[in-house]
């Protein structure tokens, strides 16, 4: 187990490096990354903003999963899963609304516009997942994780919303550059899939130490409940 | 780099996400620091 962590993390480490290296890379550098021809080197923050957008979903989608399987089965380690997924899911949901913004200013000359429908349903999203957590952290109910999976199967309709919004609505947000016809440049392409790995591998890394963690609490916890318990009794 | 003063938004992305996830690190490393505390009180309990 403690060698599986120790090569995910030497892994995490060079895929991130080389991610950044690549994301930074002049056009006459090796390996050098295009320029954008409209907005210059500004647009190399698409290598942060949309990978940890897509990281961020497929964790949502992995609380989702967890989450019903604790509905189903009242598993415990599907629970741990689904807590540990929506919380590493909102890191990278933040990095997604703090580098939109900036990436927002020198392009659109405003930090946030308030009728775009994917900025806004982003925001919504994330408030969501925010509330879930507060909700477990909070709540020392018997019901908290049964009510916590509901709360996440509700916030899970919101993560197809979210993705397919600038398909549906007219909004300033760029449309996809991938899918659908999108006319990135296969460099660019290929630098932000590696920058996609690099960030699914430290995702990876962060949930599996964190998998680990939770455990450790909860047997922590139990074992301070039986010693009370004893106390009491003596 | 280019000299383009576009470019300090790049760097302020970069560097932010870059905070936000050493701030997570951060947070899971004190949960690691007491979580062992915890354990190493429960040890000594348990042998006396």
């Amino acid at each position: 187990m403690k060698r599986g962590i120790t090569i995910l993390a030497v892994v995490t480490s060079i895929l991130l490096c080389v991610a950044l290296y690549l994301a930074l890379a002049q056009p006459d550098w090796p390996f050098g990354t295009p320029t954008e021809r409209t907005m210059g080197y500004v647009q190399r923050i698409f290598y942060y903003h949309v990978p940890s957008a897509w990281t961020a979903f497929l964790l949502f989608f992995v609380n989702l999963g967890a989450s019903i399987v604790y509905l189903v089965r009242r598993s415990e380690k599907a629970d741990i899963v689904a807590l540990v997924s929506a919380e590493v899911g909102v890191v990278f949901c933040t990095v997604v609304l703090v580098t939109g913004p900036i990436w927002a200013k020198p392009v659109w000359g405003i930090w946030w516009d308030a009728d775009d429908i994917r900025l806004q349903s982003t925001l919504v999203m994330w408030l969501v997942y925010v509330s879930y957590l507060i909700l477990r952290r909070l709540s020392t109910s018997s019901v908290t994780a049964v009510i916590a999976a509901v709360v996440s199967i509700l916030g899970a309709l919101l993560v197809p919303f979210v993705f397919f919004s600038i398909w549906f609505y007219r909004t300033q947000h760029p449309s996809p550059v991938i899918a659908h016809g999108g006319s990135l440049d296969p460099r660019m392409a290929v630098v932000l899939l590696v920058n996609w790995a690099a960030f699914l591998s430290l995702a990876g890394l962060v949930c599996w130490t964190r998998y680990r963690l939770e455990v450790a609490k909860r047997e922590v916890d139990e074992t301070q409940a039986l010693e009370s318990l004893m106390e009491t009794s003596r | 780099m280019n000299p383009d003063p576009h470019n300090y938004y790049l760097i302020a992305a970069y560097l932010a996400a870059w905070v936000i996830h050493g701030a997570y690190l951060g947070i899971l490393v004190r949960k690691y620091q007491k979580i062992r505390r915890e354990m190493k009180t429960l040890e000594k309990q348990g042998g006396q």
